[in-house]
């Protein structure tokens, strides 16, 4: 026992079971877990100890398994998500039942905590919830459901999810289609599972932003390391040595060509055991580096002379976007008053859970990659790219996703695994540590904003104007899309008649910035709505009266001339949140007039929009199938990041057919089986995919329909082969044993495609950008101790005009995870790299740290979406950060322009303002 | 790597003797450093020896004039533990420390080791007038906290020893609180910290005040003016004596976290803070 070997056999006695074991006695027990034992529901978000992914009890008590050596654990009792435990079920049960997993990464760890806390303490409070489970973070659901489905267990509560009959799943709170395996630890995301014998990759990054290296023998340094297959270096990539959002801009390299752009570039891929790749120190490696000085900074890109991160673009201005209607100088003449603000936001990191994983494979002239993403078929352009085969030569296959939230777009282990797997004719898997998925991969666009508002004396906006840099990193990714995205939502949803917006999206020597919930509107929105409270201010109008004046509503026009003719409740939002809004003002101002260091504030904001690809084409394709065994199968390429399209679309096709969600059997993503669904992102699955989702159970019903001649109020009902179509007297059985099947044994199909209707817009940005767009009111509530400066967010009543809710519960998670971002926005994220690129040090966050919400769902019917629906992955996010702001405004009096607002900047700007009224005082 | 596992004290310094290695206790910090070298590219790591098997080094125990905390005493442990009021600070940062998973975990000795100007035990220790035990194979000293922490990160851990316990003073009629201030609830490292340790007479008047001030300098640092100004005092009235200039003699440093002006003066609420909060709790206990 006293000095174990570098590799032995320890005894780990997990969920009641012995098990022996060959493990490094260092090796975390998580890893041992995962990788010894195959028990992978213990997940690894940090190694860190930072996220609580890997909990798991030890002894009955709850622990990061990531800390926690596998020589420690032996003779102990090791408790997973595995484990078959009656207080272990029935919080898997409410959690299924309450949406309290939504990706599902951080579900097996919360399950834990929550074992942990609940055998001890029988009858909680919430905050003894929350002291509980404070050590896991999840960056989806805000934690509302996930306490509510504990407190749900502790009560003693059954909770289950309602199943809806045929034709009925549409506005029920069915549970999640994918949702089981994600409470038993079954579900497989990227790091989960592998060939046996695959390789190990790991990518060689930077830690210079801007440098250049040369390579020197890479082949005597593989020989000297047993283990090591191959060293890849950007000479060998088989294709093309690059990749990049737009098919235009491949501006990105799988592996720099001798020189770097930011830190956490991969220089090169180490493959092999996992042991050699693990072991290979990055001093050792013969790179010599040659260090220049980097661009930090929009400042620094657009500094006359700055040296150009690609040749092409001499300025570092990828994107300029543009929006002008009326005319802006006019309009502020017409305004009694005008305000005017200078706004910043930094880098923001997605800090999903699930840092990027997977694995591929070559099979014969093919290459398969199965690994988290958002977006398969644009994975699929990519790979094809970089291995150097058409499309059709490659398939992926998505993972289950731990969270995404724009992050997972871009491809990031693909092209490097795929490479590998080509060359080598091996299979590779890799996955990224935490600090490997922040430093390399995309982040929210930090922000310079300069914005100008007018408004006459009614409080009618008369004017606005803005300019806005964004700070789009060494590579394009979706700096385009954010450039045009903003002018068209800077305006915020009001009547403006005059705009002037324009935006750049510019090149610096730092980590690529991309797509990130919200694609630049909630920066933009952050500037729109303090102009608006400085209006409010400057007219003495109330600020939510201001807004609902100048709420955009049915019939009016948008800054780029569209008329929303349907489906534009911002109206209705405000109405629904105006008596918390007055009661909250009221109870702060009384709070406030008493004096004292705590002090109340409340902040009211409003946001928009739009789903689907900014003027784009950007189509989705669905696919039923039912085989003459009578399996039901929904073939659907839109990946479920955790946001619940598997099951919005499934509840959707459903009733469109006409049998029960149960029946259907469902592949999601996987190239080779679905059509192309388009991307999950720009909140576009419930719309865009929904539709086709509805078309395609519409054909499919009417093939039935036509089989059996029978009307369209006609019932279905599917009993094994045996398809019975319900009319009255028409009423017929079809034996589709009996039916021509194909190869596949599909008997009858039916197939939806939807592209939503948009117009390109013109030079000066007009047009239809989108077919409809989401609208939401948020009131925030924030009590701020004056001393220290720290915020607490008491509470948020929140409206969304959603068209429809297909599945309320699920609605619901996204608005409590897109005000916990929003929150997160406001406080306390920024990411810097080399400073804040872990999570002990970014922070999020956590289930402390949320205020109380209330949601008002409203659903002005979208005549153009499915069942009414459209979009609220990313509206949910937008209004948070604003209505904060304002609600420190209310306060303490003052106007920050700068997120986060962490104590020492809320203090700092108390202190400024003392220091000013004690000089005007004078 | 070696991975030294020992079962007896004895053998642990032998090994801590003879060895480069790594002390690993409840891991909290040694598995954090590991991943973040590894993430850029650095895997070597020292021999590593775990001393969590190591009998007689956990728990706490109370003697004539002082307590003894085993080096391997967890948080929860501490937190769990029935003490009398002079631990009450200590036993608040115990539930202050990371999550509940860590805190089952990170153990007394580990925290103080890591020396982190962020450690949320250290001011507590210093308010406490503790002590540090130390053993070698050569035997056994002791050293005051102050003595033993010696700079940002730095102790005077000698190579061959090992800490085994932590060594508290009585202090009759005392109680003491911990506050504090980070920017999110669970999970987050100290921007400031305080802790006070107060004993008063019959008349409720302050006999001793030992006040420490954590994160605002390298290493956390007792209020010595401060201090002698509170005797004899009411309790009640403590937090009116402190000014800025008590706090002068701290050094912090901006970070990420936060500027150093402002954790001068967070700390300095916090001061006040903490003091009324003993005279408030005093004041519910008589009611
Ligand atoms: C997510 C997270 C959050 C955290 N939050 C906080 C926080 O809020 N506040 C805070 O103060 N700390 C925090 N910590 C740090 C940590 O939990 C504590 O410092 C902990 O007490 C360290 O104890 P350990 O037993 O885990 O130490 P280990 O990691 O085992 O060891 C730490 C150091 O001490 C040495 N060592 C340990 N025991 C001995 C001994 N008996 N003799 C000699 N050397 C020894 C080790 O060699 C090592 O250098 C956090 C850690 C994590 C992972
Ligand atoms: S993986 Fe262990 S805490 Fe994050
Ligand atoms: S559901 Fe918690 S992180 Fe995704």
């Amino acid at each position: 026992m006293l000095d174990r070997p570098s590799l032995a056999t320890l005894t780990l006695t997990v969920n009641g079971t012995g098990h022996q074991v060959a493990a490094r006695p260092f090796a975390s027990l998580a890893d041992t877990l995962r990788e010894g034992l195959g028990l992978t529901g213990t997940k690894i978000g940090c190694d860190a100890g930072d996220c609580g992914a890997c909990t798991v009890l030890i002894d009955g008590e709850q622990a990061c398994a990531c800390l926690v050596s596998t020589a420690q654990a032996e003779g102990r009792a090791v408790t997973t998500i595995e484990a078959a435990h009656p207080l272990v079920d029935r919080l898997r049960a409410a959690f299924l039942a309450h949406g309290a997993a939504q990706c599902g990464i951080c579900t097996p760890g919360m399950i834990m905590a929550a074992t942990d806390l609940l055998s001890r303490n029988a009858a909680p409070t919430k905050q003894d919830i929350e002291d509980g489970i404070g050590g896991v973070l999840c960056r989806c659901t805000g934690y509302v459901k996930i306490i509510e489905a504990i407190q749900d267990v502790a009560r003693g509560a059954n909770a289950f999810a309602p199943v809806a009959e045929a034709g009925c799943a549409v506005g029920t709170r069915i549970a999640r289609a994918d949702g089981l395996p994600k409470v038993q630890g079954t579900d497989r995301f990227g790091a989960d599972f592998a060939p046996a014998d695959a390789l190990w990759l790991r990518a060689v990054r930077s830690p210079h932003a801007k440098a250049r290296f040369t390579l020197g023998d890479l082949d005597a340094f593989r020989a000297a390391h047993p283990g090591l297959e191959a060293i890849l270096a950007a000479k060998d990539i088989p294709g093309e040595n690059s990749f990049g959002i737009f098919p235009t801009i491949k501006d990105q390299p799988v592996l720099a060509p001798g020189f770097v752009r930011y830190r956490g570039e991969a220089v090169l891929a180490l493959v092999g055991t996992r042991e050699a790749v693990e072991g290979v120190r990055d001093a050792d490696l013969p790179i010599q580096w040659v260090i220049d000085t980097p661009l930090i900074g929009v400042e620094a890109g657009l500094a006359p002379g700055a040296p150009p991160l690609h040749p092409n673009i001499p300025d570092n201005v990828l994107t300029r976007g543009y929006l002008e209607c009326g005319d802006v100088a006019e309009g502020h003449l017409l305004g009694a008053a005008t305000a005017e603000g200078r706004f910043r936001t930094g880098f923001v990191e997605h800090a999903y859970i699930e840092p990027e994983a997977g694995y591929a494979v070559r099979i014969g002239d093919r290459v398969e990659v199965t690994a988290c993403t958002q977006a398969a078929v644009m994975d699929q352009e990519e790979v094809a790219r970089v291995v150097g085969v058409p499309m059709a030569q490659v398939r992926i296959v998505p993972t289950a996703c731990g969270g995404g939230f724009g992050g997972k777009l871009d491809v990031s282990v693909q092209p490097l695994i795929a490479a590998a797997a080509w060359l080598l004719k091996r299979p590779v898997r890799i996955v990224y540590s935490r600090t490997e998925s922040m430093a390399s991969t995309t982040k929210r666009h930090p922000s310079k904003i300069h914005a100008r508002m007018s408004a006459d004396a009614e409080g009618r906006f008369t004017a606005y104007e803005m300019t806005g840099d964004f700070n789009t990193g060494a590579y394009a990714s979706w700096g385009p899309t954010v450039a045009n995205r903003v002018p068209v939502h800077a305006t915020g949803p009001y009547k403006v008649p005059h705009v002037l917006n324009k935006t750049r999206a510019v090149h610096t020597n730092e980590v690529p910035a991309g797509a990130f919930r919200g694609f630049g509107v909630p920066q933009a929105a952050i500037a729109g709505e303090t102009l608006i409270d400085d209006l409010a201010e400057s007219l003495n109008i109330d600020r939510w009266a201001i807004r609902r004046i100048n709420a955009i509503d049915h019939g009016d026009a948008t800054p780029t001339g569209q008329i929303l003719h349907a489906s534009a409740g911002l109206p209705q939002c405000l109405d629904a949140v105006k008596a918390d809004y007055d009661a909250m003002v009221a109870a702060a101002d009384a709070h406030n007039a008493k004096g004292g260091r705590i002090v109340r504030g409340v902040g009211v904001a409003c946001m928009w929009y739009g789903c689907g690809n900014t003027s784009m084409s950007n189509p989705s394709r669905m696919r039923i199938t039912l085989t003459r065994d009578g399996r039901l199968t929904f073939l659907n390429g839109a990946v479920d990041i955790g946001q619940g399209s598997s099951t919005v679309l499934l509840q959707i096709a459903a009733d469109a057919l006409g049998l029960p969600t149960t029946q259907f059997d469902f592949v999601v993503g996987d190239t080779d089986r679905t059509y192309d669904a388009g991307k999950t992102s720009a909140s576009r699955q419930t719309f865009v995919s929904g539709n086709a989702s509805k078309l395609a159970g519409m054909d499919l019903r009417a093939k039935i329909l036509a089989l059996a001649n029978a009307g369209p109020q006609a019932k279905l009902k599917l009993d094994g082969a045996t398809l019975s179509v319900i009319d009255g007297d028409a009423s017929r059985t079809i034996d589709l044993a009996a039916l021509v099947a194909d190869d596949q044994g599909i008997v009858l199909a039916g197939e939806g495609q939807y592209d939503p209707p948009t117009t390109v817009l013109d030079a000066k940005g007009q047009g239809i950008p989108y077919a409809t767009y989401g609208f939401a009111a948020q009131v925030a509530e924030v009590e701020i101790d004056r001393l220290l400066g720290t915020i607490r967010v008491k509470r948020i009543v929140a409206a969304h005009d959603v068209g429809r809710a297909i599945n309320p519960t699920l609605t619901e998670g996204q608005i409590h995870g897109g005000i916990a971002q929003g929150l997160g926005l406001a406080l306390m994220e920024e990411y810097l790299p080399g400073r804040t690129e872990n999570l002990h040090d970014y922070l999020i966050p956590t289930a402390g740290d949320m205020p109380e919400i209330a949601i008002h769902l409203i659903e002005d019917t979208e005549p153009e979406g499915p069942f009414g629906a459209k979009g609220v992955g990313e509206p949910a996010l937008v209004a948070t950060a604003p209505a904060i702001l304002g609600a420190i405004r209310h306060a303490v009096g003052v106007r920050m322009t700068e997120v986060p607002v962490l104590p020492h900047k809320l203090w700092e700007a108390m202190q400024a303002k003392g220091m000013q009224a004690k000089e005007a005082a004078e | 790597m070696r991975y030294f596992r020992p079962t007896t004290l004895a053998e642990a310094l032998e090994i801590r003797a003879s060895h480069d290695v790594t002390v690993l206790a409840g891991g909290t910090d040694v598995y954090p450093v590991r991943t973040a070298r590894r993430a850029w590219g650095d895997p070597t790591h020292k021999d590593v020896l775990d001393i969590s098997a190591v009998p007689g080094l956990k728990g706490i125990t109370e003697e004539t004039d002082r307590w003894r905390l085993g080096a391997l005493t967890t948080w929860t442990e501490l937190a769990r533990a029935e003490l009398p009021a002079l631990f009450d600070g200590y036993a608040q940062a115990a539930c202050d420390v990371g999550g509940v998973q860590v805190q089952n975990l990170g153990t007394l000795a580990g925290n103080i080791v890591t020396a982190s100007p962020a450690g949320d035990g250290i001011p507590n220790l210093m308010a406490l007038d503790a002590q540090v035990e130390l053993v070698s194979r050569a035997g056994t000293r002791t050293l005051p906290y102050a003595a033993f922490a010696t700079g940002y990160r730095q102790t005077a851990l000698k190579a061959d020893e090992i800490v085994t316990a932590i060594l508290v003073p009585k202090l009759d009629g005392a109680r003491s609180t911990f506050l504090k201030l980070g920017a999110r609830k669970y999970l987050v490292i100290s921007i400031a910290m305080v802790s006070v340790v107060v004993a008063t007479d019959a008349a409720g008047r302050i006999s001793t005040a030992r006040i420490a001030v954590g994160a605002c300098s390298a290493v956390a640092q007792r209020l010595g003016t401060l201090e002698a100004e509170l005797v004899g005092v009411p309790l009640e009235e403590a937090s009116s004596v402190v000014t800025a200039a008590h706090l002068g003699d701290l050094q912090p440093i901006d970070d990420v976290r936060a500027t150093a002006a402002y954790r001068l003066a967070a700390a300095e609420a916090l001061v006040r803070d903490a003091l009324s909060d003993l005279a408030a709790t005093d004041a519910r206990r008589a009611a």
